[in-house]
């Protein structure tokens, strides 16, 4: 196999998955060609899969680029940054990495609630400036009994909610649609769904639907007291709608793995103590990466070898 | 009962100061200087019947000798290692504290920890409001879910910790001076094998004689170069030197703090370590805990002064 072009379309981040990549096949980074525009037509016939993450997949204009095109697969859950609708056109595959990252995005949404709640990283950073020998800290918000409410009650929304239960958390939740058999409280709409807790998660896909999900109506009803959490993709929410709810405190806190316009991260968010700002670590540990990295070359060896694919999505 | 005197060890929480100031004869320990304390517990002996402390600033028998009418102290606090139970004991006095209300908090704070050094929530936090994201990702974590976790000490604090912990798929094992038949959990009846056995170290038992230091150079050798240890007992559960050079020396891979031998002194090595995290005592500090606390607190001592049963007594 080593003859068939990958198109490696995110920034080559992991050095296992590039690795394992080159072993196999002759890769190329997109990332490290100068002239994009002459690479993509030299090379027009012979890449027949792209790998892209949660930054940069495989869009309608790149897929029009390369007409031999057989599969992508992404280092990721999320597909927002493919387009689906071209992919089943042209009859390209493509694959994710669901399952084995729900664990550690899951674990990150606790980690933020409770890090925003508690106030963890404001307390250790008082610890280390030395502040604690003049004073305690003050008091911050008990987590344990409080309200979650979930957008999304797939694999990860519902491995939130479990963790949360543990946490004595009444659950509730928006989603497309009701899901039966499940224990916790159907809201029928968002703001219903923020009016109604005190903490507010986002795990839903990003889908032209979502997009903007939680928008000034959404941060108003979850009010002064409550807190946002976005684990899902910066576009969920309206950042300066979010950012100047933050700022006039008519939003009570937020635990952000996400934004926008990734790495760039609101500046007036950096003087907040009742925020915390992660770089989109939601699957970044040693573990979940390598098994994120062996199903994207698990699926792109299946598709090449005419074997069912691992993860299909199309 | 605004008679009675109750000394008050030092400033804990501005609701417990002023419902006993609008309840009691109240003394502030802290307001004298230190050179005129003698002085004023003798000019004040009479009046002073109860006294409340919290787990920074005990009752040692010095302070029970000086105060012979005292009958009660009630503690703003669950652990009680800074009273002196034995002479308490001996003098009739009755001792309360504050379990149960601060059991959630303590037992959050805790998963907090583990989650905050695992996944490097402090450090990630610094790297996005310092501007480095724009050079480059941040790099790899390690994982939770799953990993074993050993806890020392399976009582109230304990169990809530196990509970939380089970929901992130997590195998539980535990350390305590008895086995608890009821419990579902894998027991060792030494702290040395349960360090052996597990990724994450959690001490939540009492401070007593017998667990001073219980997390000493061969426990945390046997926790390992993998292992972290999280501590919301107390200072004196770890031996502190021995944990700094651990960790220094990449012999512990992090530890997640919210107490130490000597508060609020913070071992200086510690405050550049990125695989640590430091908290200043706030296992039960946020305002709905506290509020229960100070309640409790002053139950105690209504029950006690209205000759009613105590809810919460230790002896």
């Amino acid at each position: 196999m080593e003859s068939i072009s990958v198109l490696m379309t995110c920034p080559p981040v992991h050095p296992y998955l590039v690795e394992a990549l080159e072993k196999r096949f002759t890769l190329h980074k997109l990332d490290s060609v100068p002239d994009k525009p002459q690479f993509l037509s030299s090379h027009r016939d012979s890449i027949r899969a792209v790998v892209g993450n949660a930054a940069a997949g495989a869009d309608a204009e790149l897929i029009d680029q390369l007409p031999k095109l057989e599969i992508v697969s992404s280092y990721s859950v999320g597909l927002d940054k493919i387009d689906l609708a071209k992919c089943k056109e042209k009859g390209i595959r493509v694959t994710n990495t669901p399952d084995v990252l729900t664990d550690d995005v899951a674990d990150l949404a606790l980690g933020l609630m409770l890090a925003v709640l508690r106030r963890l990283c404001e307390s250790d950073r008082y610890v280390r400036s030395g502040l604690w020998k003049k004073g305690d800290y003050k008091l911050t918000t008990k987590f344990s009994g409080k309200t979650v409410g979930i957008i999304g009650l797939g694999r990860i929304g519902m491995a939130i909610a479990q963790r949360a239960e543990a946490f004595s958390c009444p659950i509730s939740y928006f989603s497309r649609s009701q899901k039966p058999g499940i224990n916790y409280k159907y809201h029928p709409s968002v703001v219903d769904l923020a009016a109604n807790c005190d903490i507010l998660v986002v795990a839903c896909a990003l889908t032209p639907e979502t997009r903007h999900i939680i928008n000034r109506e959404v941060i108003d009803a979850l009010g002064p007291k409550g807190v946002l959490i976005n684990i899902g993709r910066g576009p969920h929410v309206d950042e300066a709608e979010l950012v100047s709810a933050l700022v006039e405190g008519r939003l009570g806190g937020a635990g952000l793995d996400v934004f926008q316009d990734e790495p760039n991260v609101p500046e007036e968010l950096f003087k907040l103590e009742n925020v915390v700002l992660l770089p989109h670590v939601g699957s970044g540990t040693v573990e979940t990466r390598q098994a994120m990295a062996d199903l994207v070359v698990g699926n792109l060896e299946a598709h090449f070898l005419n074997k069912p694919l691992l993860t299909p999505v199309v | 009962m605004e008679s009675i005197g109750v000394l008050l060890m030092c400033p804990m929480y501005s609701y417990l100061e002023q419902e006993l100031q609008s309840r009691f004869n109240l003394f502030k320990l802290w307001q004298q200087p230190p050179s005129k304390i003698t002085e004023f517990l003798k000019s004040n002996q009479r009046t002073i019947k109860a006294v409340v402390s919290n787990a920074r600033v005990g009752v040692d028998a010095q302070l029970i000798d000086s105060l012979p009418n005292l009958e009660i102290v009630a503690s703003f606090s669950v652990g009680f290692d800074k009273i002196d139970l034995k002479r308490c004991e001996e003098k009739g006095i009755r001792v309360t504290n504050t379990p149960d209300v601060l059991t959630d908090d303590v037992a959050d704070l805790g998963i907090a920890l583990i989650l905050a050094v695992l996944r490097k929530i402090c450090p990630c936090d610094g790297f996005v409001r310092s501007g480095k994201w724009k050079d480059g990702d941040f790099g790899l974590s390690t994982k939770f879910s799953s990993k074993p976790v050993g806890i020392v000490g399976l009582g109230r604090i304990g169990s809530a910790i196990a509970k939380r912990a089970q929901a992130f798929g997590c195998s539980i094992s535990y350390h305590s001076r008895t086995q608890k038949p009821l419990k579902p959990y894998k027991y060792y009846d030494n702290i040395v094998d349960l360090a052996k056995n597990c990724s994450i170290l959690v001490v939540a038992c009492s401070l007593t004689d017998e667990t001073r230091h219980i997390v000493n150079r061969e426990v945390i050798d046997a926790l390992g170069p993998r292992g972290i240890l999280i501590n919301v007992g107390r200072g004196a559960h770890v031996d502190e030197p021995e944990l700094v050079s651990a960790l220094l020396e990449g012999r512990l891979a992090g530890a997640g703090l919210d107490v130490y031998e000597d508060e609020p002194e913070v071992p200086e090595p510690l405050l550049r370590l990125d695989n640590v995290v430091l908290l200043p005592h706030v296992g039960s500090d946020t305002v709905e805990t506290c509020n229960a606390m100070a309640d409790l607190v002053l139950a105690n001592l209504e029950a006690h002064f209205n000759s009613r049963p105590l809810p919460t007594p230790v002896i």
